[in-house]
């Protein structure tokens, strides 16, 4: 994982189009939030493996960016992504992190399903 | 090394008339619970006196942690590496602890979607195979994550279906001391564990993904609240469980 480099980013993107990908989509707040001094709930929301195909897909903002792919009928979207890598299994992993590393947002596309 | 106040001399005030637990006295602990990371934090003592004093000890766990959201700074972590790098830490923390591990491969955070019959078959399983005199799980509902009290479910239910002679099933409960003590009583069943603190210590750091912050935090001395103060002390003093057997299975919901 490294700083989204929006090109390389948009080039992934490309690469992808009209392809059948599998998507992992998450947004959260983590598990114990209520424990903190705020007390708020947990926030979570997570998809994995949905299968979706898309006509045209966009890296857009200054940073943290944000991502869009519009499907055959539908939308995905992401904001607060900060970091990106493609890993050694060929998946384009886009994510949002806080300052201490932890994730907020997740947005991922690849080939193959993801590990269950 | 985290700047930490000594053991307490003594825990007579802390342990309130509880019976203490003697796990040289057990022939087998099996420990059942959903996160890597979860067995180190509730009973990372109970299970390195336990194989000190010869026990076998074995952690069942759950899920691979593959939820976990500290992906570090620089990253030691994606999404989908998370679950390698938390097995990792698990195998860590375990040899620190004396214990075996055995995984159940549940998707992180989805324990409760799980049927809870299949879970405690798989459970019994295990519990069938080792045959442990003590089972330690969470207290089904009151251990705050909805994967704590499906697997503490499930256990319960696995121990309540065996035939013949069952386990001892001892509970951890998370939370507010005096929330739970108005709730469910004081605990039952007390494990000194002053004399393994340095394990115990050894075995979180081992969950490094976890507990970075958390020693950060206390090396630092940011987060010297009353409350964080109790906390660490009481973790690193004394392990508190009730005693499940007999207690009435209750389905979530
Ligand atoms: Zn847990």
């Amino acid at each position: 994982m490294g700083p989204i480099d929006p090109v390389q980013v948009q080039a992934e993107l490309d690469a992808r189009h009209g392809l059948d990908l599998y998507v992992h989509l998450e947004t959260t707040t983590g598990s114990y939030t209520a424990l903190g001094p705020e007390k708020r709930p947990p926030v979570i929301a997570f998809i994995r493996n949905a299968t979706v195909r898309y006509e045209r897909a966009l890296v857009t903002g200054e940073g943290p960016y944000r991502v869009g792919l519009k499907l055959d009928g539908g939308w995905v979207y992401a904001q607060g992504l900060t970091d990106f890598t493609v890993n050694e299994r060929g998946e384009l992993l886009l994510a949002g992190h806080d300052p201490e590393g932890n994730l907020r947002v997740a947005l991922q596309l690849s080939q193959r399903p993801f590990r269950e | 090394m985290p700047i930490l106040p000594p053991p307490p001399e003594r825990i007579d005030h802390l342990i309130e008339g509880m019976t203490l637990f003697d796990p040289g006295a057990e022939s087998g602990l099996l420990v059942v619970l959903p996160h890597p990371d979860d067995e180190s934090f509730s009973s990372g003592g109970t299970m390195a006196l336990a194989s000190d004093a010869g026990v076998r000890v074995t952690y069942l766990c759950g899920t691979y942690g593959d939820m976990g959201r500290r992906m570090g700074s620089p990253f030691f972590a994606t999404r989908e590496s998370m679950r390698d790098v938390r097995e990792r830490e698990l195998a860590d923390a375990c040899a620190v602890l004396g214990a075996r591990y055995e995984l159940l491969g549940m998707r992180d955070r989805m324990v409760e979607f799980e049927d809870p019959r299949e879970v405690a078959e798989r459970v019994r399983a295990a519990i069938e195979r080792l045959a442990p005199s003590t089972v330690i799980t969470f207290y089904p509902g009151h251990a705050v994550h909805p994967d704590h009290d499906a697997m503490g479910l499930a256990t319960q239910l696995a121990v309540e279906s065996l035939e013949g002679p069952k386990p001892q099933l001892l509970a951890v409960a998370v939370g507010d001391r005096e929330q739970l003590r108005a709730k469910l009583g004081p605990q039952q069943v007390a494990v000194d564990i002053r004399s393994v603190r340095q394990r115990k210590l050894d075995a979180l750091r081992a969950h490094r993904s976890q507990t970075e912050l958390m020693f950060l935090r206390w090396e630092q001395q940011r987060e010297e609240d009353e409350q964080t103060r109790a906390f660490r002390e009481e973790m690193l003093t004394v392990e508190r469980f009730y005693r499940l057997n007999g207690v009435p299975v209750r389905p979530p919901g």
